[in-house]
């Protein structure tokens, strides 16, 4: 019988055991915020939408590397999580598609502050192979609650129309719902449904005839937009006012804003930011001539 | 070694015996705290939707009305479950129905026919497609599966018989493995009588070793089919997810995993809807704990007929 | 008419064998599939680079790094509990009602589906500590889908173990906790090591227990920061962290770079190449290990 190897289970047995346990208390050891005189030290959590997730990693970036000393982390779970968790005190941020109250039963959502970032314009798209350029609020409303079936019915060739929707509890499907089909309620059971936007885009170029809906920053040359009412779906058109289906993108805090979210929040709002906004397909609160409260 | 003519007082015994197996007891009935744990909290989170939301446990249960998002003006909302647990049973109903024959003639030839090339090259085999994590499934049949089906039998392409084709091949290592357990400690003398008796391979398999082996080979189906169950990542991306029972193996359908995948992050914590969620993930609980009830029912039957 | 009962067997027999070869081609076309799409991206530069914002040509250098390291803590984490559950069910236990939950608990455990182990994770390791999305609450969430099969493989290469060996022992004056350390642990573990690395290459692939527990993002990784409690250090457990399994759903589905086709591909690919190495490693230590004890304790 060998004396090492009973030794070196044991010396395995004690050392994982050890680093289990260290891992488990080190919980408590939170990264806390430490008072300086000047610069802004701390940190902040971010949770919440996917669709602003980008965007808030970028600037998270960014900020970091001007305010050395402090630390924001941003995480994604979608708006609900991110609702839930700064009703509940378990970040400061919660980054969100939609208006609270759409989300939160209103006691809650009365205690959060809001903060509209940027502004988000969405696009009806179809499969580059449907002929059809431009659709009517109420042609729209008619394909999506499965009144219009085929592209003919809206001049364009013999070719049944697919319905890609996101899941009913996603904020760009509540946006479009409200603004492009005037809150029109979905027929059930015959639109596929896709988890998220770049699902949404791969089957919208794998399927004949169907149609969605996409964030700006997710178009390009593999979608075809369609117009709505005769208007492109432009930055230009939605700053003017003249384009409707866009939506605001949010930071809630839990009664006002402090510290370094605070700093933060006011970071993305600025105009240091702004090319960065433009630049991921976003629109700044500073270009909008048209403003909305709910 | 220990100088065994030591005189072994309670000290030692102490010290070399009881802290041990105090220990790993300790961790043996820790299992069991973890899974009260685990159902003490989906117990209590899936139960709001009955009693703090309101909603009848047979309207969940037995309602098609999945309308969440509806205003309490409007009827308030409605979240009937029954299209997805329906969806749920065909999508696995139908990849069982895909992999049971192969997977069990797969698991009599490696230990009925060729053991020596069982051994050495299909354990690799089905330790590799064990290995093969559900996203690549998941992946490939995206960019495979759907736009074969869509092609060759039309449709979307995003179907039950994609959905179902995919988990076929995620469950078969669990029935394999498990049918090729139970058919290996088959004992040897109940071939030899057999072939003595002149009957060929075929008919001794058919006859003898199969009917022995049915309550394993049964206990590795419903694994695979608890498996099947319980998936979700893969057969989200395949099946469409339309809210609605399929009428045919084309239509695109949804299940409980995808539904909760779907809408768990986008839905505020303590909602109607958020809690819906909850009670499904705790049926999925209810319902592996019922599949392993059918495995003690099928061992016990086993092992009183032989 | 009866079909001669020779001829059926012959049959049969080629059917069973084309069932056979029909697993091997399967597995050959899967692999042979991914490898070959995720060509492009099997290079050095792919594995040790950071994913670039928004652009072409980034890695995968976190994900990977935060999947081997969610891997091996709770692969800490697991198998002294497994061991020890193991060595209590394999030795200590008695037919007691103790016992039999204890194995109920281990069979519910191993059939729970890993979204439902991911939603448990979200409630207890990621709201109630308050951790938030952790790589830390992804590694229990990932140790309780281990747990039961690092359980199973214990007690079974346990019981593996001869008979006489632990007669011996017991013979020498040995205690029973003795002869399990000394004798009955050693001898097993062979077996014990094979069954973890397989494991542990099985969740090197877990997705669906991780979307809700160690996130979707991966914040900027200093990998010259060794400090496990620095923040932006890749030791540090208690910051998002995206594996790579969760990178392939969410380039699929949140993929705003413009090779995310590419990207899910390689990624793919460099998982498969994982198992691979996975799998050929458990067997190798395997073989290796007892090979070494049975020439030692001649």
């Amino acid at each position: 019988m060998t004396k090492f190897k009973p030794l070196l289970i044991a010396l395995v047995l004690v050392l994982s055991l050890s680093v289990a346990l260290v891992g488990c208390s080190s919980n408590t050891a939170q990264p806390t915020p430490a008072p300086a005189a000047n610069s802004l030290t701390g940190s902040a959590t971010a949770v919440g939408s996917s669709a602003l997730q980008p965007l808030a990693e970028k600037a998270a970036e960014m900020f970091m590397a001007k305010n050395k000393d402090a630390r924001v982390q941003v995480q994604g779970g979608g708006s609900g999580t991110g609702l839930t968790q700064v009703a509940q005190g378990g970040c400061d941020i919660g980054n969100s598609d939609v208006f609270a109250a759409e989300k939160l039963p209103a006691d809650q959502a009365g205690t959060l502050v809001d903060h509209k970032v940027c502004v988000v314009g969405f696009a009806t798209v179809v499969n580059p192979e449907v002929k059809v350029d431009n659709l009517t609020g109420q042609q729209l409303i008619d394909i999506f609650t499965g009144k219009i079936k085929n592209w003919k019915e809206v001049g364009g060739q013999d070719l049944s129309i697919v319905i890609l929707n996101r899941p009913a509890s996603s904020g760009t499907r509540a946006t479009f719902k409200k603004y492009a089909l005037n809150g029109a309620e979905e027929a059930a059971g015959q639109a596929l449904t896709e988890e998220s936007s770049g699902a949404i885009k791969k089957a919208l170029t794998d399927t004949k005839g169907s149609i969605s809906y996409l964030a700006l920053s997710y178009v390009d040359s593999a979608v075809k937009t369609l117009k709505y009412d005769g208007v492109e779906p432009t930055v230009a058109n939605i700053t003017s006012g003249k384009y409707p289906i866009w939506s605001y993108e949010h930071m809630y805090t839990k009664g006002e804003a402090k510290g370094v979210a605070k700093a933060f929040i006011e970071y993305m709002m600025s105009s240091d930011f702004t090319s960065t906004i433009t630049q991921m397909g976003y629109i700044p609160n500073s270009d909008m001539k048209v403003s909305r409260d709910k | 070694m220990k100088n065994n003519t030591k005189k072994i007082d309670k000290y030692y015994a102490l010290k070399h015996e009881y802290s041990g197996r105090t220990v790993v007891t300790i961790f043996g009935i820790m299992l069991i705290l973890i899974t009260l744990t685990m159902v003490f909290f989906l117990i209590s989170k899936g139960s709001a939707t009955f009693f703090q939301n309101h909603i009848s446990l047979k309207e969940f249960l037995f309602s098609t009305e999945w309308m969440p998002g509806k205003d309490e003006a409007q009827g308030g909302p409605a979240v009937g479950a029954l299209i997805f647990i329906i969806g749920s049973i065909l999508i696995s109903g139908f990849a069982l129905l895909i992999s049971t024959p192969f997977s069990v003639a797969l698991a009599i030839f490696m230990t009925q026919i060729s053991p020596a090339f069982g051994k050495k090259l299909l354990q690799p085999v089905i330790e590799i497609f064990v290995g093969i994590p559900s996203v690549v499934y998941g992946w490939i049949g995206l960019s495979v599966l759907v736009p074969f089906v869509r092609h060759q039998f039309g449709g979307l392409g995003f179907s039950l018989l994609a959905g179902s084709l995919v988990l076929s091949v995620m469950i078969f290592p669990t029935i394999t493995s498990v049918a090729a357990d139970a058919l290996s400690i088959i004992p040897n003398d109940y071939k030899e009588a057999s072939y003595a008796l002149g009957a060929t391979r075929w008919h001794t398999i058919r006859r003898i070793i199969f009917p022995t082996a049915l309550p394993g080979i049964l206990t590795g189906v419903v694994l695979g089919l608890a498996r099947a169950f319980g998936e979700a990542l893969a057969v989200q991306m395949v099946i469409g997810n339309t809210i609605r029972i399929p009428g045919t193996i084309l239509d695109s359908t949804v299940n409980l995993t995808s539904i909760i995948t779907m809408d768990m992050g986008n839905t505020a914590m303590g909602t109607t809807w958020n809690n819906a969620l909850w009670s499904m993930a705790l049926l999925l609980l209810i319902i592996s704990f019922i599949f392993i009830f059918i495995i003690h029912r099928i061992g016990r039957k086993g092992s009183a007929s032989s | 008419m009866r079909i001669n009962p020779k001829t059926a067997d012959k049959v049969t027999t080629v059917l069973f064998y084309l069932v056979a070869a029909g697993f091997i081609i399967l597995l050959v076309f899967f692999v042979g599939y991914i490898l070959y799409e995720g060509r492009v991206r099997l290079n050095l530069h792919f594995i040790t680079s950071s994913p670039v914002f928004m652009q072409a040509g980034g890695g995968i250098a976190p994900q990977l790094f935060n999947s081997v390291y969610l891997v091996f803590l709770s692969i800490l984490i697991t198998v002294p509990i497994g061991l020890s559950a193991g060595i209590y069910l394999a030795e200590y236990a008695t037919q007691n009602r103790i016992t039999k939950a204890i194995r109920f608990c281990i069979e519910a455990l191993a059939s729970l589906p890993s979204i439902v182990i991911g939603l448990f994770g979200l409630l207890v390791f990621v709201s109630m500590t308050g951790w938030g999305y952790t790589l830390m609450s992804g590694a229990l969430a990932v140790s309780i889908l281990n747990l039961p099969v690092i359980t199973r493989i214990s007690e079974d290469s346990l019981r593996g173990v001869p008979k006489s060996y632990k007669e011996a022992s017991l013979a020498l004056g040995a205690t029973h906790w003795q002869t399990i350390t000394k004798v009955l642990v050693p001898v097993a573990l062979p077996g014990l090591i094979t069954g973890i690395v397989m494991t542990a290459g099985r969740a090197f692939g877990e997705a669906a227990a991780l979307l809700y527990t160690a996130g979707m993002s991966s914040p900027k990784l200093d990998f010259t920061n060794w400090n496990p409690f620095s923040f932006t250090s890749p030791l540090n457990p208690f910051r998002p962290a995206e594996t790579l399994a969760v990178y392939i759903w969410k380039v699929n589905s949140e993929g705003l770079i413009p090779d995310a086709r590419q990207v899910a591909d390689g990624s793919a690919a460099i998982l498969i190449i994982s198992v691979f190495l996975f799998n050929i490693g458990s067997r190798f230590i395997g073989r290796v290990l007892s090979s070494r004890f049975s020439g030692k304790s001649k």
